[in-house]
């Protein structure tokens, strides 16, 4: 079996398309990922991101587009002959084989002799953590540990790309904090580039060197981490890295690059990041970024429930015309106290109605 | 001791203690299902083996002595094997591949319709066509004789052959849709993850599917076995029952209904169930060797 490179320079996604009947999962991915990078693929579910991935490692065939390794064409191959790693959401072990025949599936695939396979198991065993539970079905392990043996084959054939399919979804919380250092960790000391796909912000955040969101089978966005933390460029990415209040305004000036929104009577200043045709705009702001004012500036809200958050309080409050308002206070509010509501300028980002 | 019997008196209450072990009201419901299994099944089979117990001759094991020191009687053990042996795994090497084709595909409700037809036609109605369409007058006969390749018409029918396609016919189905939901149950991420890791198609099925399936398709070779040794109206109708297909059945049919002697009839059941018997032993003792698991992605 000839298997492909082990190094390469660049991945390109030129124009990657996926139909499925009449529907258009991916309309044409154009995406450039540097060796060694650690790119998140994030989106809400249905967003093209598995499908994206799937393409990626030859389990769906595209329908349009090319993906290439530097300058060798990869989108023609069958699977077997890309390879990729791969981690799949369910780890999807051989359930009759030991975890060290798990991991030495890849390796006994490329006809490696087996002194060395072992070698490379073992070393593939104590990457992950789990020398003690080798001759274990994978049945007989824990959600983490069958994880990180999924992890573990899929690295130890030292693939050029490693491709995950939101390997932490079925862990809860804590585990999932655990693995999430552990494959920054293992990504580090690899080096290998790395594709993963998630749903969850803090995740991609954490983890990625650059995020590209996705929506409706196209890419929004591309940066890092800051640069999508801070300055989201449309509404519904802004909508994923946690701007949870979005409020409808009047655009009534600019001052340098300051907008004016009025938003129910009361003026406030924000980012202008999408132009507006018109004079609707939208004002996204982070709850944490919205306090009371302690002042009679800011939007007026009646506040409807308080919780206890331990650093503070996280109220939520409604305005004259009836949006909810999430925002944070360092101090208790009684429910159905008046509060007017205020955030920095940096903080405030206003998107024009054209998305 | 008596700190003992507190502890018992302070601990759960005997219906505590039952439905730990799941045993509770919803346990009264497999009664009627228990006496159905008493009634039909357990007291037929122990009156039938009593019965085989009390031969004509009045010795204790005549009947069984009689049945294997007469070859026109034990040797339907070996002329029932010969059909059943070979029918099976032929049927469950054609139903694999299928099975494996027919799990990518969408419409999958329409197949087994008309697959689940055959079986209830019946074996009657199969072997009243199959006289028919290879019959001297039949298709088969006329459509290779219309081509070149027969001059005269074959006998298919009234011999081994004859019993061995009824088989294959009326026992496919059967065979197929219980291959087919051992296939389609083992997780497909099980196979994209084995192609990432290089595995071509043949390494896939050989490392991943056939190891997974053994066991099932153990227990479909089990049932699709003892339908078919406990052939009877194919082996009359299309075959040859006084010599090449002379399956066991027909000698208890003849025990039975044209000697009047229902105590060797039931010793000639005893034996045909204790034939079925060890090679469903046998099959199942294979399938401890390998895993039987899960077949999913072993979640945790």
């Amino acid at each position: 079996m000839t298997v492909g490179p082990t190094t390469f320079k660049q991945l390109h996604l030129q124009g990657v398309r996926r139909e499925f009947d009449a529907f258009t999962a991916l309309k044409g991915l154009d995406l450039t990922i540097e060796r060694g990078e650690f790119i998140a693929l994030l989106g809400p579910s249905g967003c093209g991101k598995t499908t994206a991935l799937n393409c990626i490692a030859g389990l769906l065939p595209v329908s349009g587009g090319r993906i290439m390794l530097d300058d060798r064409r990869v989108d023609v191959l069958r699977p077997e002959e890309r390879g990729f790693g791969m981690v799949f959401q369910n780890y999807a072990l051989f359930p009759h084989m030991t975890v060290r025949k798990n991991i030495g599936f890849g390796l006994r695939m490329r006809g490696v002799p087996k002194p060395e396979l072992e070698k490379r198991v073992d070393a593939a065993l104590a990457a992950v953590r789990l020398e003690s539970q080798a001759e274990k079905l994978p049945g007989q392990l824990s959600g983490g540990q069958q994880q990180r043996v999924a992890i573990a084959r899929a690295i130890v054939v030292e693939p050029p790309l490693v491709l995950m399919d939101e390997p932490l979804s079925n862990l809860d919380a804590k585990l999932r904090l655990e693995m999430r250092q552990e494959i920054r960790r293992i990504h580090q000391s690899l080096g290998s580039t790395t594709i993963y796909v998630t749903h969850d912000q803090e995740e991609a955040l954490s983890l990625a060197d650059r995020i590209v969101v996705l929506r409706d089978g196209a890419i929004r966005q591309v940066g890092t981490p800051a640069e999508l933390y801070a300055l989201p460029a449309h509404l519904d990415v802004a909508d994923f890295m946690g701007f949870r209040n979005r409020v409808n305004g009047e655009l009534v000036g600019m001052e340098g690059e300051d907008a004016l929104l009025n938003i129910e009577g009361t003026v406030i200043r924000g980012r202008m990041r999408a132009a507006s045709a018109g004079k609707a705009a939208v004002a996204a702001i982070r709850p944490d970024d919205l306090e009371p004012t302690g002042t009679d500036s800011g939007i007026p809200v009646r506040v409807e429930a308080v919780e206890y958050r331990g650093r503070g309080f996280h109220g939520v409050g409604v305005t004259a015309s009836g949006t909810e308002l999430h925002f944070a206070s360092p101090y208790p509010l009684q429910r159905g106290a008046a509060v007017r509501l205020g955030a920095e300028a940096g903080r405030v980002l206003v998107f024009g109605d054209a998305r | 001791m008596s700190a003992v019997l507190e502890g018992r008196a302070e601990g759960p209450t005997l219906r505590q203690r039952l439905a730990a072990r799941g045993i509770d009201g919803a346990t009264l419901l497999v009664l009627p299902c228990v006496a159905l299994i008493l009634g039909l099944f357990i007291y037929p089979f122990l009156y039938g083996l009593m019965l085989s117990f009390e031969p004509k001759d009045g010795s204790l094991f005549g009947n069984y002595a009689r049945f294997f020191s007469d070859p026109f009687l034990y040797g339907t053990i070996f002329k029932t094997l010969r059909l059943a042996f070979p029918v099976t795994l032929l049927n469950l090497l054609i139903a694999i591949p299928i099975a494996f084709r027919v799990r990518l595909m969408r419409r999958q409700r329409l197949l087994t319709t008309l697959l689940v037809l055959p079986i209830t036609l019946g074996t009657v109605l199969v072997a009243e066509g199959m006289l028919f369409y290879f019959g001297p007058q039949g298709w088969f006969n006329r459509a290779l004789m219309a081509v070149g390749l027969l001059s005269t018409p074959i006998s298919v029918l009234n011999g081994y052959w004859g019993v061995f396609i009824s088989l294959v016919l009326t026992g496919f189905p059967f065979t197929f849709l219980l291959t087919l939901s051992y296939v389609t149950g083992i997780d497909p991420s099980l196979e994209n993850a084995a192609a990432t890791l290089g595995a071509g198609p043949a390494a896939r099925f050989r490392e991943v599917f056939l190891p997974l399936l053994i066991p099932g398709l153990a227990i479909t070779f089990c049932l699709s076995f003892v339908q078919a040794y406990s052939v009877l109206p194919s082996a009359v109708l299309v075959g040859d029952p006084a010599n090449a297909t002379r399956v066991i059945s027909i000698a208890a049919y003849q025990a039975a209904f044209e000697e009047y002697d229902y105590s060797m009839a039931s010793a000639i059941a005893m034996i045909m169930g204790a034939v079925q018997l060890l090679v469903v032993v046998a099959v199942l003792g294979c399938r401890s060797l390998f895993y039987r698991g899960p077949a999913a992605g072993a979640k945790g």
